[in-house]
């Protein structure tokens, strides 16, 4: 589904991605993990299309396709999801009428007609229900004045609405309680199947004991420098990330 | 011939086609002067700073429509509000007609300003409040001098007007070029309720000047709605001189939306004459080309314990300029007052521009006044954020200007007038986005 090749990025000639190289295949989790500013987070934001950023050098291949030249939306589009770590408060739009726009945009880009009103309406309370989402909610201003594990439920929410190919969630554990952490969990569970893939980006091994990873990745310098299953994840729980380092530094 | 020097001679010919003899008619004699002494407004003038009259007034403007048009009312209707039940007043080149409008007078007056300068039965009403609040600047006194046709409103005390009043000027552009000077009066009786829309609506790309003044009186608890539709054709322009005389617990809102026309000058004055007034002032302002929009507001906290609210939202593309100018006195006497005054602006384009003023002039020292203003462009993280959910770029930067604007809308009670807003915000900004805010 996915093909990362020797991606490189920058963002105001800072240098971060240095060489990525990643394979995520349909109804495979992958887990990204790392230490602070290893550059976890830029490469989700390059695989969703954010235009600060520079792809210096090599590819990102969606289902074959080369998706460098993309705008984000066009990447939306084709099934890239990305849940934000800080998702950002858009007052004056509720939850509904963003859900509805976002939807029938990318139906539109896709040929298809608006949905209509009463499949939309079924479609927001089934998914809401997924995540235990209160119906006031949903006509509340898109994440003002939600509180951190609201904004990542309603993250979630919007995953399970627009049905994403492959769905890159960035940081979704930071700021949930264990309880919130579960309902996200299960509902990321619930959207699973052969045909989508998922890139778990963490820092903690928590919530990769809710979702559990095919393979987890260790970025460092912008680099994947370690791959292994989900046992890898465990290990890094318990020794932290400074081995890595080490090992990394000896093989320079 | 100049516009002023037409303007007076003007004077003498319309003498000759009205009463002289009356109340009214020694009124207009004064202003007329007081026009020809101070003559337009020009920018030495520290209110028209940043906005010249220049091109607008050396257009060739017929000062009176020298026939009687017509329209039909399946050819205007889009201009009206028409899904719901509402009073017209609707004038065709300055002209009242009778063939689109919808008087009453089943216990309240909603009809026309020269049947009230006439007829003796309004004559206690025009001498208690006819040209009672307008200022004798230049402008207000230009409108004066000529003032004969415009709406006039008269709702007793304890009266809720049960259906909205619609008044609307359309121009035809049978004139090459028009000069328009509507006058209105508004008088809201003790505890009684109305509700206005506004609108000046141009048909053609002839030039158009329009000198309006409208005068409101908000007796005691009166509450007001006050709704102003600027969507107008490229060539017209439009001076709007309101002044709101309130009562004390009135309320009285105004909202104003700029949304087209060339050049658009909204003076806008408020004067408390009570306690516990409520006074809200609101607009958006969305324009783009050479477009130019200056709101030029005053609220006058004369009497202890009132609040003014002001909230003005502009989005600026192309070349187009906005001003917002709003000054705010708070006289000794008036102690907790509570005055607060927002301005925010996006431009949109590297060439607009807006010039931004606010100006407190505070005399009392137990008040709370607020004023705060912003000049911004779109959000790059919201932007982000909303096209990685397929939301395409034009959609996602007219979603964040509707929710920029939203706040201004939120207070608009007339469903039906929200939804053509909506509208034609939507249609301003190029998209076709399937929501209601």
């Amino acid at each position: 589904m996915l093909q990362i090749k020797n991606l490189h990025a920058s963002v105001e000639d800072k240098t971060i991605l240095r060489g990525i190289n990643l394979e995520v295949k349909a109804g495979e989790v992958h887990a990204i993990m790392g230490p602070n500013g290893s550059g976890k987070s830029t490469l989700a934001s390059v695989i969703a299309g954010k235009e600060e950023y520079e792809v210096n050098n090599g590819k990102i291949i969606l289902e074959g396709q080369d998706i460098d030249e993309l705008s984000a939306e066009e990447r939306a589009h084709k099934g890239i999801f990305l849940s934000f770590q800080y998702p950002v408060e858009i007052p004056g739009v509720t939850v509904t009428n963003f859900m509805k726009t976002a939807i029938n945009e990318t139906r539109k880009a896709r040929g298809l007609a608006d949905m209509p009103a009463n499949e939309m309406l079924k479609l927001i309370r089934e998914k809401a229900a997924l995540l235990e989402i209160d119906r006031k909610f949903l006509s509340r201003s898109l994440n003002e004045g939600f509180s951190g594990g609201e904004k990542k439920r309603n993250e979630i929410f919007q995953m399970a609405m627009l049905e994403p190919k492959l769905a890159i969630l960035d940081e979704t554990d930071s700021g949930l309680d264990i309880d919130a952490l579960k309902i996200v969990a299960n509902g990321v569970n619930k959207l699973k199947s052969k045909d989508n893939a998922t890139i778990v980006i963490t820092h903690y091994q928590r919530l990769l004991d809710y979702i559990v990873p095919d393979y987890v990745h260790v970025i460092h310098n912008g680099k994947i420098v370690k791959s292994g299953g989900k046992e890898l994840a465990h290990e890094l729980e318990e020794k932290g990330y400074d081995w890595i380092k080490e090992e990394v530094g000896a093989l320079r | 011939m100049e516009l002023k020097e037409k303007l007076l001679s003007s004077f003498l010919a319309f003498e000759n086609q009205v009463d002289v003899e009356t109340y009214v008619h020694n009124i207009r004699s004064e202003a007329i002067k007081t026009f020809e002494t101070k003559g337009f407004p020009n920018k030495k003038n520290e209110d028209w700073k940043y906005t010249s009259l220049n091109k607008v007034l050396k257009e060739d403007y017929s000062v009176f429509s020298k026939q009687e048009n017509a329209l039909e009312y399946s050819d205007v209707k889009k201009y009206f509000i028409h899904d719901i039940d509402s009073y017209k007043i609707i004038f065709i080149d300055g002209k009242y007609s009778s063939h689109l409008s919808e008087t009453t007078h089943d216990g309240m007056d909603v009809c026309l300003m020269s049947a009230a300068l006439s007829k003796p039965k309004y004559r206690l009403v025009i001498e208690n409040y006819f040209n009672q609040v307008a200022k004798d600047d230049s402008l207000a006194a230009l409108n004066t001098a000529f003032s004969q046709e415009g709406a006039f409103i008269h709702i007793p005390k304890n009266k809720l007007a049960e259906k909205p009043i619609q008044i609307i000027h359309f121009s035809t552009g049978n004139e090459a070029a028009l000069m328009l000077q509507p006058r209105n009066l508004i008088v809201v009786g003790e505890n009684s309720h109305v509700q206005i829309i506004e609108r000046h609506q141009s048909l053609t790309s002839n030039p158009i000047l329009t000198n309006s003044v409208t005068e409101v009186f908000a007796n005691k608890r009166a509450i007001i709605d006050y709704y102003k539709v600027q969507n107008d054709e490229q060539n017209a322009s439009l001076i709007d001189n309101t002044y709101i005389n309130q009562k004390q617990q009135s309320h009285v809102s105004v909202h104003t939306f700029s949304f087209g026309g060339k050049l658009i000058r909204n003076n806008l004055n408020f004067f408390q004459n009570g306690e516990h007034i409520d006074s809200t002032l609101k607009g958006i302002t969305i324009i783009g080309d050479k477009q130019h929009v200056d709101h030029n507001t005053l609220v006058h906290h004369i009497e202890p314990n009132c609040e003014s609210h002001q909230d003005y939202k502009g989005i600026f593309g192309d070349n187009s300029v906005g001003v917002f100018n709003g000054k705010v006195v708070v006289e000794k006497e008036a102690q907790k007052t509570n005055a607060f005054q927002a301005n925010n602006n996006i431009l949109v384009s590297d060439k607009s521009s807006i010039n931004t003023k606010p100006q407190l002039e505070i005399f009392a020292d137990d008040v709370k006044c607020s004023h705060g203003c912003t000049i911004g462009q779109l959000d790059e993280s919201a932007m982000f954020y909303l096209r990685s959910r397929g939301i395409p770029e034009k959609e996602a930067k007219a979603l964040l200007m509707y929710a920029f604007a939203n706040n201004v809308l939120k207070s608009v009670k007339i469903p039906e007038l929200k939804k053509r807003i909506n509208k034609i915000i939507a249609n301003k900004l190029g998209v076709n986005i399937g929501f209601d805010l």
